[in-house]
């Protein structure tokens, strides 16, 4: 499982470091992603991993360092650009359009992804190889039979689904996953794995999350965060084996999967 | 869960909300009907039909694209004013100083909704307030051009496509606003059904989740300001036209008010609101304030009141849920 | 007499001075509650109509009527929080803006019922209707009166808001409303209190200026786009900050009916937008 297949990293930082106030949250970050990698970030609460997801998609911007997409400085490209560079997320706290219909969910963002969404006079809804994806993707993460249910009325879990479908629309090279099993009982979290199983093998795919089981199985290379510094990166069975981990992490136990900053 | 039947392709009801049904026949005919049964009201229904487009520009603002305006009467007074200052100055074909009415509230719109946009919240709000404001003082001193208090009197408009006289019983202006204001329907129907509409219901739910799918924000915004302008500036053309007068009302507070109440209570969000929240505001404004203007204005303050307590959504917001009431029942 | 110089300074001040006291409670109940109010200027209008009856009706002293018509509005405006606004708490934008559009719709055509449509002529009592001479200069006893009075409220706003302990919870709610509702502050009274306080030194500002803002019906809407600048600019939640915002758009728009009448107050709305762009939220923001 440790072998990767490409040596350029898709995704780079340098001495990545960012300050709230006098508080370093994330600090002196080397980091490495390679195209079709699955990786892990996990740490204790308040590590710093939703931030250094922040800093990666462009929601916030680094104090100092630099941020490298396929060899290219994209440290000052904004948020809205980096998306078109294949970047793509999912957020902790479920980020949707309630009212809207899942389906129409999807399809926003893949009219977004395919540069129609700007277009006035044709109807939205019969674009057909839009409409195509929007439905295949609602397929691949097994919400087609709620296709036209709102958001909101969606169970929370299919909540979840439903974001990372959004994600997906819009075609990243890399997908960044916030918590994707947050506020998932632990017994069904295993729906989430199956479908991180079907993604695509070029996608790289970075995900934090508290459920230890789900990190173990689904990650290549795990990376541990503490106070915002990479504490020590390795193979899932390095990690586990990794008496300090344990200690600063794992040792704490029963992290049920909540809000670090 | 993740057990789904192979086929993807699934029925797709959202067509049936695009579809011409017969329903939407109904304010087309009920115009028509006035015409034929209620000889003498077509200047009020003229006023209407000149609201109706006004509400229904507003309707995008606020209704889809989630921005509240408390300004939205600036730019329908710059059309207003656009159009009659080029009357008064002998430039007076209907369908050109409206379509320079368009222009000028796009403009405007432009140069103030660049601005504005940027911000959110209670400074949009202000902003909005304050351009409205802005634009009203200027025209207020300016009295060479706009004749200020007193209003721009005295200014006629020549035959409509060169043909049909503005008459004294308002029957062309009836049949203009009407015909302008079924191209406009047409017009931000197809708009809101478009992309770029669900893209603004997009940005109105979740402005935050439509900046991470890539979407940029502040330039669909503007453009729908810039869009929902030109339409304020055509319905003050319209007006400017049809009453052969512009007064300074036109730019006024009271009046960005006025269509924001009758938007609502017609429910916004939903394209035929604007066509029952203007009908019923005049004539609940024609009822209450026949004795006296204070019992209107009562009127309008305790069903404002009351509409946000007890029925958010107004008249569609009602109806909405009366039939799926009666669905209820009549399901089994 | 006076150089255009101080007297714009002058006027200017006195100006702001009623401007701030009408808007002070503005800016900290939007701020506490997040609730956007353009119904604010109803309260002022009040104590206006207040202090006006209670001194040509009843023949009390000017300050007497004051105080009595600030108690009035303040239990008012306790008991509309209580009945009203309390349910638009975490409602929209719109509604809120809706609901007191309604307020304000409502509040004219009552007090239009009630005292008829003209300005409420003010019977100032004779030690403020004079000149009063300060070193080189005759000043007018009221505008005069006016600033010292509204420096007298503004410095006992700020040991309060600065110093007790009635202050520090507002503050905290105001800086976080769920954290401070943790630490067992009644937010519900607390709004209410604030509300109530807030509301009343509007009507002391609608009292003491009606003889620079005229008491009539239409007085909520005339000065709305007045009351929410002084707020938006001043950011909300804040004490200073709308006292800085009041002086500067009081003097502005004198400055501006003085020195370009012609231009009316183009140039305030034009400082107003400009402000607000630079900084959206407010000269001095809490959050």
């Amino acid at each position: 499982m440790t072998e990767i297949v490409t040596a350029v990293p898709c995704l780079e930082t340098q001495d990545l470091c960012r300050f709230f106030g006098p508080v370093r949250v994330t600090g002196d970050v080397n980091f490495t992603l390679h195209p079709g990698e699955r990786r892990a970030l996990i740490g204790p609460n308040g590590a710093g991993k939703t931030t250094f997801l922040n800093l990666l998609s462009g929601r916030l911007a680094p104090s100092s360092g630099k941020i490298l997409l396929d060899g290219l400085d994209i440290t000052q490209t904004s948020e809205v650009r980096r998306i078109k560079m294949g970047i793509g997320r999912t957020f902790q706290i479920t980020s949707l359009f309630p009212k809207l219909t899942a389906r129409q969910n999807v399809y926003l963002a893949v009219a977004e992804c395919e540069g129609i969404a700007g277009a006035f006079f044709r109807p939205a809804f019969s674009h057909a190889p839009q409409m195509e994806r929007a439905d295949e993707l609602l397929h691949r993460v097994g919400l087609s039979d709620v296709a036209e249910i709102a958001a909101e009325e969606l169970p929370y879990g299919r909540q979840r689904l439903l974001e990372i479908a959004v994600a997906l629309a819009l075609r990243p090279k890399i997908l960044l996953l916030d918590e994707p099993a947050a506020g998932i009982p632990t017994a069904e979290s295993h729906v989430i794995l199956d479908i991180l199983e079907t993604l695509p093998k070029e996608i790289a795919v970075c995900l934090i999350d508290h459920d230890m089981d789900l990190v173990f199985r689904f990650a290549q290379t795990i990376t541990v965060l503490v106070q915002g510094t990479v504490f020590v990166e390795g193979t899932p069975a390095e990690i586990a084996a990794d008496e300090r981990v344990r200690k600063v992490y794992l040792g704490e136990g029963g992290h049920d999967g909540h809000a670090a900053a | 869960m993740n057990q789904q039947p192979a086929s993807i392709t699934l029925p797709v009801p959202v067509r049936r909300r695009t579809a011409l049904t017969a329903l939407h026949a109904i304010p087309w005919a009920v115009a028509l009907g006035v015409y034929a049964l209620f000889p003498g009201y077509e200047p009020l229904a003229t006023q209407m039909f000149v609201m109706i487009l006004f509400a229904l520009s507003l309707d995008l603002l606020v209704g889809y694209a989630g921005i509240v305006t408390l300004g939205h009467a600036g730019l329908f007074g710059t059309g207003a004013y656009t159009a009659g200052i080029l009357a008064a100055h002998g430039f007076n074909d209907p369908i050109a100083t409206a379509l320079c009415g368009m222009g000028a509230a796009a403009l405007v719109g432009l140069l103030f909704g660049s601005c504005m946009l940027r911000t959110k919240g209670l400074a949009l709000l202000m902003l909005s307030m304050a351009s409205a404001f802005l634009l009203y003082e200027l025209a207020n001193k300016a009295t060479g051009w706009t004749g200020g208090d007193d209003g721009l009197q005295g200014i006629s408009f020549g035959p409509v496509l060169g043909l049909f006289e503005f008459d004294f019983r308002g029957r062309t202006a009836f049949f203009y606003t009407l015909g302008v204001l079924f191209l406009a329907f047409l017009f931000v129907r197809t708009l809101i059904n478009s992309p770029f509409g669900w893209s603004l219901r997009g940005i109105r739910e979740n402005d935050r989740r439509m900046g991470a799918i890539g979407c940029p924000i502040y330039q669909r915004r503007l453009t729908a300001y810039v869009i929902a302008a030109a339409l304020a500036g055509l319905a003050g053309a319209l007006q400017a036209q049809a009453t052969q007068f512009v007064a300074l009302h036109v730019l006024s507070f009271e009046l960005s008010g006025d269509v924001l109440v009758m938007l609502i209570l017609g429910g916004s969000g939903h394209l035929y609101g604007a066509f029952l929240g203007v009908p019923l505001f005049m004539f609940a404004q024609d009822l209450l304030a026949k004795q006296d203007p204070t019992n209107w204005q009562l009127g309008q303050g305790i069903i404002l009141i009351g509409m946000v307590l007890f029925a958010p959504g107004g008249m569609m917001g009602i109806g909405r849920r009366l039939m799926a009431a009666v669905r209820r029942r009549a399901r089994p | 007499m006076l150089t255009t110089t101080v007297t714009i300074l002058f006027f200017g001040i006195a100006y702001g001075m009623v401007l701030y006291l009408i808007s002070v409670g503005l800016s900290v109940t939007m701020g506490l509650m997040g609730f956007i109010n353009l119904a604010h200027g109803v309260f002022a209008m009040l104590g206006g109509y207040a202090t006006v009856t209670l001194m040509n009706q009843f023949g009390l002293p000017f300050f007497l009527s004051l105080a009595i018509a600030c108690l009035l509005v303040t239990v008012a405006g306790f008991v509309l929080e209580r009945t009203l606004y309390c349910r638009l708490y975490g409602r929209s934008e719109l509604d809120q803006v809706l609901f007191s559009i309604g307020l304000i719709f409502a509040s004219m055509a009552l007090v239009r019922m009630a005292w008829g449509p003209l300005a409420q002529p003010v019977q100032l009592p004779a030690y403020l209707k004079g000149q009063t001479t300060i070193g080189p200069y005759e000043l007018p006893s009221y505008r005069l009166a006016l600033v010292v009075f509204g420096a007298a409220v503004i410095s006992g706003l700020w040991l309060t808001f600065e110093r007790t302990l009635f202050g520090a919870r507002i503050r905290a709610a105001v800086d976080n409303g769920a954290m401070a509702q943790a630490i067992g502050i009644n937010t519900n009274r607390l709004f209410a209190l604030t509300f109530g306080l807030g509301t009343g030194l509007a009507a002391l500002g609608g009292g003491l200026g009606a003889d620079i803002l005229a008491i009539v019906p239409a007085y909520p809407l005339q000065h709305i786009v007045y009351f929410m600048i002084v707020v938006a600019v001043g950011g909300l939640g804040s004490i200073r900050g709308p006292f800085i915002a009041a002086l500067a758009i009081g003097l502005a728009d004198t400055a501006c009916q003085y020195l370009v009448p012609e231009m009316g107050a183009v140039f305030v709305f034009a400082l107003v937008f400009a402000l607000l762009l630079w900084r959206p939220n407010g000269i001095i923001s809490r959050r």
